[in-house]
């Protein structure tokens, strides 16, 4: 029997089940008694109980597509920063497409400290750090546009309903957007004006992540940034005409 | 001088069995917890525990340095407790005293059963428990604030700790001991636990209790951290009742 409802707040403790339920992500289980053990929402699905994190750090898994930061550049491989408790290795067998001969040349010839990648955990066990690869379709360096940091566990909401959230981001600004899951997002839109819009709307979503509506006000928002965007820009043309005359 | 004098004669419990500080014996001092309030740290949580005021930060799970330290089946846990050179009424050397080093080691192993560390091999997590303002029980105190800020960081645990001091002043036991009470009295003995478990996580005793009034103390204390139990879930719900509302999550 459960003792929580669905969506009720829990902390490390509570007591979420007992009998015959199956302890899910962020629980425990003691004897027939299903426990929390972070802070967050319950979630029941059929006898699987679980609860949804409101605090948490990224724990990379075999599949995710992460943004990973340059931090190191060793003979073969660079070490990347995925904002998780290991840094992520990306050998040079699986960034570059023809081998790297480190007695030749060097690494940070390709990838430098400080750059972005956009990468997919390729293995990770916990004994080793986790193993990136950007052999597939849309990975590799970032090249253009700005990469913001955002709170890990808002990452779903981001991305919304189906992708409701993000085409929505999309459509509005005419921006690429592209959500890692480990909480970075990678923005590349025609100007900066759409991408700091973005950037400005996804904060927004960050810190009214769990209030209803938020679609709607997160249009609004778009909506209102571009009328203030082409604002400016009449102004400038207007000086410019005035400086001009 | 009048003042002082009449302070140095007061007795620290009145004969109707009313405490220096105005409490009865079982009564715990006003608490005040707030969340969230470091930008960088991972976690953070600071209490007032009457005139006992500390600040505690959580960093990690994050890479370990140097890496030498790794467990490779657990997350290293270090913990830090530091005294403000203002927290006490002649100034502290801020340089960490044996004192310090045994309470940092003493809080570590009264949070460390609550946490599982297995989840994350290789890694480390630091708390940091700073003492701004010392009035006794700032073990207690500390080890209250460090486990808010760890559920506050998102580490998986077992439950929340909770913990509180039991003392024995001219005579008789009190709960949560303060500054005066400990210095004057003949024991002082803080307590932290799980407590909806009923585990006991650290237990220490100065001074002379007899049996009985140790295990009146014991229970005492039990009672001490049930009701600090309540107070560190209600802080927690006031900090992320924002949250319950609602979603459209994917």
């Amino acid at each position: 029997m459960a003792t929580v409802e669905p969506r009720q707040l829990v902390f490390p403790g509570t007591l979420l089940a007992e009998g015959r339920y199956e302890a899910g992500n962020n629980t425990y289980s003691e004897c027939d008694k299903v426990f929390s053990s972070v802070i967050g929402l319950a979630e029941i699905r059929g006898n699987v109980i679980s609860v949804i994190a409101l605090r948490s750090c990224y724990m990379p898994n075999v599949g995710d597509v992460v943004i990973g930061k340059v931090v190191e550049c060793i003979p073969t491989a660079w070490m990347l920063d995925i904002r998780a408790p290991y840094q992520g290795v990306l050998f040079a067998s699986e960034y570059l497409p023809k081998p790297l001969n480190p007695m030749k040349e060097e690494a940070r010839k390709y990838l430098d400290v400080g750059e972005m990648v956009v990468a997919k955990v390729l293995a990770f066990d916990r004994t080793r750090n986790p193993s990136l690869t950007t052999k597939d379709q849309g990975l590799g360096k970032v090249q253009s546009g700005t990469v913001i940091e955002v709170d890990f566990t808002r990452v779903p909401r981001i991305i919304g309903k189906r992708g409701s959230m993000i085409s929505l981001l999309k459509k509005e600004t005419n921006t690429q957007i592209f959500v890692g899951q480990n909480g970075r997002v990678w923005i590349s839109g025609k100007t900066r004006e759409d991408e700091a819009l973005v950037a400005g709307a996804i904060r927004k979503i960050e810190a009214e992540a769990h209030t209803t509506g938020l679609t709607d006000r997160i249009h609004e928002y778009l909506v209102k940034g571009k009328k203030e965007t082409e604002k400016e820009k009449e102004k400038e043309k207007e000086k410019e005409k005035e400086k001009q005359e | 001088m009048k003042k002082v004098l009449s302070m140095e004669t007061k007795k620290l419990i009145s004969d109707d069995g009313i405490r220096y500080d105005g409490r009865k014996l079982d009564q715990l001092r006003p608490v005040k917890f707030q969340l969230g309030i470091l930008q960088n740290a991972d976690g953070s949580a600071y209490i007032e525990l009457g005139r006992t005021k500390i600040l505690a930060a959580v960093y990690g799970p994050r890479e370990i340095h140097p890496k030498h330290l790794a467990l490779s089946d657990r997350c290293l846990i270090r913990s830090r407790y530091h005294m403000a050179p203002f927290s006490v009424e002649e100034r502290k050397s801020p340089a960490p005293s044996r004192r310090e080093i045994e309470l940092s080691k003493v809080i570590r192993e009264a949070l460390e059963p609550a946490i599982f560390a297995e989840l994350y091999p290789r890694t480390m997590l630091d708390i940091y428990i700073e003492v701004l303002q010392a009035d006794g029980s700032t073990r207690c105190a500390g080890i209250n604030a460090a486990s808010l800020a760890l559920a506050d960081a998102g580490i998986p645990m077992l439950d929340l700790v909770s913990s509180i001091a039991v003392g024995k002043v001219e005579g008789q036991l009190v709960l949560d001991v303060m500054d005066k009470e400990d210095k004057e009295g003949e024991a002082d003995m803080p307590v932290a636990m799980l407590p909806s478990k009923d585990m006991v996580t650290l237990l220490q005793m100065d001074g002379s209790l007899t049996h009985e009034e140790f295990i009146k103390s014991l229970e005492l204390a039990k009672k001490g951290c049930a009701d600090i139990y309540a107070m560190q879930k209600a802080a927690l719900e006031e900090h992320f009742k924002v949250s319950t509302n609602n979603s459209e999550e994917a």
